[in-house]
């Protein structure tokens, strides 16, 4: 097994600190239960991105099979038109992505398409991304994550099995497992003598103490994992000007997705990070190629990053809704019900497009097929996937899932994602 | 009597030493402040909810020109309009931040901020859309601010109807299912319990209270029709209230003709309520005590507020006349606002400091760093607010932000950094423990050791 040099410092520190000197709920925490350091809640991976602003996916996947397609979308070109791959003889891949057709062809990437969450009608990003992470029917019905509670049925989980990446408090991994935060720009760089004293002035505050000898140790480790990053790629972007709320700058998906595989290639069993920019209202051929170029680059990055443990990884990648049918006056697309979810890894049945033609599952395009007239009509609950997901890679049972980590959920048959 | 400790006054129920604003000579001293004029509002103005409304109807009306006059020439302006007034707006929400910090910098009645601080996050609102994004320092401004020192009835009625919160839980757009207005939509439209469940759950009687869905759902149906529009602000709109009558916890509420008063009687019935004294009084001393209060503090805090009608000052004045407000030991981390306003205060901030800076300097100086130390400004989690714990706050990457920030930010908002030996006294009074102390004086150079005495937990807790 791959280690990171790291862990056993970092495990046995935190076990140490938060278990025994630090209050919070620790009590109700499955961490409490005795840990054995060589144990792991099994050796699959699970990478779960959100995707915030609502990712077209009809732009994504595209079905130019569907005769309605082209009438829909007078600018916004679909199929070979739009020097896009085809995938099965029904949908193609947005040419953004052909850097990931290798991986479809090596059956390391999936698609299942018209699925949402169960939000409806409101279309405001900002319930639809709470209801994609809280993973309940409806709004208000949790305060943690759907990644929290699977943690929570995880044996032997530590504080390092799950990592949430980036600035964002996610609600995804917000709960009462407890789980590991990091950002790869948060890096501490001291100078020794400075690193010295911080770690003198924090010595009697087991809570900083902690948290400071974590953050050098991260750091570090992040560093290693920036010279490992590829270089092509991160030269290949300029770092554009930091919008307002937007600290997406060129090169920090690469460093969240290096940092990330990373830890999952040491004691990290699940990673969640989000990646933004899919909000194409308009012009969005410009803004969905950039995204889908970010998505694209994350995931390679993360299969370079994880090696050997690629096979055994499953990343999904996940919007709170998709965009309407039909492309608006600004170039562009509105918010919609059904959208795409992506998966990939070795530990995926890639090569394949769930809820698609070739299943008979296409919900199609024709103004009356449509959800309201206006959204592609959903045909699976995106956390049915999820849930079969982590039942494949866990092994956590359908009631502990339908019941525990997706309230009433009915997972319904099994889409045989894995392999 | 506990005696009194002007230094841990300051830390513990203000924003922190400074080297020119003396701290409070005695509780009666820090009450009587309080109960005096608002000093701080009207050195550092920020815009009432009432004044940002002019924006909102500006927008408002643009977006009508560009409706009716689709394609032409002034649809063209009015969408340029509309930008300008976003781009405002986002720039001012900042120099409202800079405003704030301000006030902790150099107020004498710091009380009055934290208190600010804590009922706007027991009562957070933000805005979902539009111009309302950058909307929630004038609603705390107008609804919160005023009632800190009045009666919990009051400040619950003023953040209920206030225009951000409707809009925030939801509430202008429930509909009484019986509503003149529901029927004329065909039922398109129905109850949304979103503000109703939070009333209950986190503004008034708190969660492991006894009340069921049932409750919930008649006072979401009793609040139909709370709204609001942007010429009036607040409005009570009759169409779409349920009519008849709601039992909330086995209070019947309404009649045949829905009526604003009658909210208003249910919200006063939950304001003195025992159950919203006991978690109002829980939260009071988690926020400025410890993660763990002693339970006979809370007991202390809620009899107050039931013996007083929830009478803010009194319950104030409680939780400085407890024994276990006093203890010497330091308990909850700052949160990085907090954290941030007193370092400014640590170091007597000019007050000018912010002037002229545009928005990449605010977000640079203020905006960045918040979001950094895992508290991106006024935008929580939830309606829940900001977490307590300090183990929320000083994970690795949070602590990292925290000492990163503490070592450069100082050169960058001061010409002259202070002499690190000299700081440590400046910062932490006579509690400068023996390693802070070693570190102010053996640091490479002046940023970093300030940067360590700020960082240390002597610092970070309160």
């Amino acid at each position: 097994m791959m280690t990171n040099p790291h862990d056993a410092i970092l495990s046995r520190r935190s076990f140490l600190i938060r278990t025994g000197l630090i209050g919070c709920s620790v009590a109700a925490s499955p961490l409490l239960t005795p840990i054995s350091f060589a144990a792991a809640p099994g050796e699959n991976r699970l990478v779960v991105i959100i995707l915030r602003g609502a990712m077209d996916g009809l732009d994504v996947v595209q079905p130019y099979g569907d005769p309605a397609m082209a009438a829909l979308r007078p600018t916004l070109l679909a199929g070979e038109a739009a020097g896009s791959s085809d995938l099965d003889g029904f949908f193609a891949l947005h040419p953004a992505m052909a850097g990931l057709m290798p991986l479809w062809q090596a059956g390391e990437l999936g698609f299942a398409h018209a699925v949402s969450t169960p939000y409806r009608d409101k279309r405001s990003h900002f319930d639809g991304q709470d209801l994609l992470e809280a993973g309940t029917p409806g709004l208000g019905q949790a305060r943690d994550g759907w990644l929290n509670r699977l943690v929570q049925h995880l044996p032997d989980a530590t504080a390092q099995t799950a990592y949430a990446l980036g600035h964002e408090d996610m609600l995804l991994l917000r709960g009462a497992a407890q789980v590991s935060n990091w950002t790869p720009d948060a890096g501490l760089r001291l100078s020794p003598q400075a690193e010295r004293l911080a770690g003198l002035v924090m010595h009697d505050d087991p809570l900083f103490n902690a948290a400071l000898q974590e953050a050098l140790v991260l750091s570090a480790a992040e560093d290693a994992a920036q010279m490992m990053a590829p270089s092509e790629t991160m030269s290949g972007m300029a770092a554009p000007a930091m919008a307002d709320g937007a600290r997406q700058t060129a090169s920090g998906h690469l460093r969240l997705a290096a940092f990330a595989a990373d830890q999952l290639r040491g004691r990290s069993r699940i990673a969640a990070f989000s990646l933004g920019g899919w909000d194409t209202h308009q012009a969005q051929a410009a803004g969905l190629t950039r995204a889908l170029g970010r998505l694209s680059e994350t995931v390679l990055a993360l299969r370079d990053g994880l090696g050997p443990v690629w096979q055994q990884t499953a990343v999904l990648a996940v919007t709170e809704f998709g965009r309407t049918a039909r492309e608006n006056g600004t170039k562009g697309t509105d918010h919609g019900t059904a959208g795409a979810m992506l998966m990939a890894g070795g530990a995926i049945r890639g090569g394949q497009v769930l809820g698609g033609a070739a299943q008979n599952a296409w919900p199609g395009l024709a103004q009356g097929d449509l959800y309201q007239g206006r959204d592609l009509m959903p045909t699976r609950d995106v956390r049915a996937h999820a849930a079969w997901a982590m039942r494949g890679l866990f092994g956590i049972e359908t009631a502990v899932l339908e019941q525990a980590v997706f309230p009433g959920l009915e997972m319904g048959p099994d889409p045989a994602l894995l392999r | 009597m506990v005696r009194f400790d002007p230094a841990l006054a300051e830390m513990r129920f203000g924003n922190g030493l400074s080297p020119v604003v003396g701290p409070p000579a005695s509780t009666q001293q820090m009450l009587d402040r309080l109960a005096g004029p608002d000093l701080a509002a009207v050195r550092f103005p920020v815009e009432t909810f009432t004044q940002y409304r002019e924006r909102i109807i500006r927008v408002q009306d643009a977006w009508k020109v560009r409706q009716q006059q689709r394609g032409s020439d002034e649809a063209g302006f009015a969408r340029k309009a509309v930008n300008l007034e976003k781009k405002a707006a986002r720039l001012d929400r900042l120099r409202w931040l800079g405003q704030q910090m301000l006030r902790r910098t150099w107020t004498e009645d710091g009380l009055r901020e934290r208190l600010v601080g804590f009922w706007a996050d027991h009562f957070t609102a933000q805005g979902k859309a539009g111009l309302l994004r950058w909307s929630a320092t004038p609603y705390v401004e107008e609804a919160i601010r005023p009632h800190v020192t009045g009666r919990f009835a009051d400040l619950l009625v003023a953040a209920t109807t206030s225009p951000l919160m409707l809009h925030y839980l939801d509430q202008y757009r429930s509909y009484g299912p019986n509503s003149r207005r529901a029927a004329q939509q065909g039922g398109r439209n129905g109850l949304n319990e979103n503000l109703a469940r939070e009333v209950l759950e986190l503004h008034t009687l708190g969660v492991g209270a006894p009340y069921d869905q049932r409750d919930v759902t008649a006072l979401a149906l009793l609040f139909t029709g709370l709204s609001y529009q942007p010429e009036q602000g607040f409005v009570f709109r009759k169409p779409m209230a349920e009519p008849g009558l709601h039992q909330v916890l086995g209070v019947s509420y309404g009649g045949d003709q829905a009526r604003l008063q009658d909210i208003v009687a249910a919200l006063h019935d939950l304001a003195r309520h025992p159950a919203t004294a006991r978690h109002v009084a829980q939260k009071l001393a988690v926020h400025f005590v410890a993660d763990a209060p002693p339970e006979d503090l809370v007991a202390h805090l809620a009899a107050r507020f039931l013996a007083t009608d929830g009478d803010l000052m009194q319950v104030t004045a409680a939780l400085l006349d407890h024994p276990a407000a006093w203890t010497p030991e330091l308990h909850n981390v700052k949160p990085p606002f907090d954290f941030l306003s007193s370092v400014a205060r640590a170091l007597a901030l000019p007050e000018d400091r912010f002037d002229r800076q545009n928005e990449r300097g605010l977000a640079r100086l203020l905006r960045v760093p918040l979001q950094e130390m895992g508290q991106p400004w006024e935008s929580p989690p939830g309606p829940d607010g900001w977490p307590e714990e300090d183990t929320h706050w000083i994970t690795p990457q949070g602590l990292a932000a925290r000492l990163r920030w503490a070592i450069t930010w100082p050169a960058m908002v001061l010409p002259d950094l202070p002499d690190p030996r000299d700081f440590a006294t400046v910062a932490l009074g006579d509690r400068v423990p023996e390693p802070v102390r070693f570190a102010a004086m053996a640091a490479e150079n002046r940023a970093e050791g300030l940067g360590l005495i700020l960082a240390s937990p002597a610092f970070q807790r309160r």
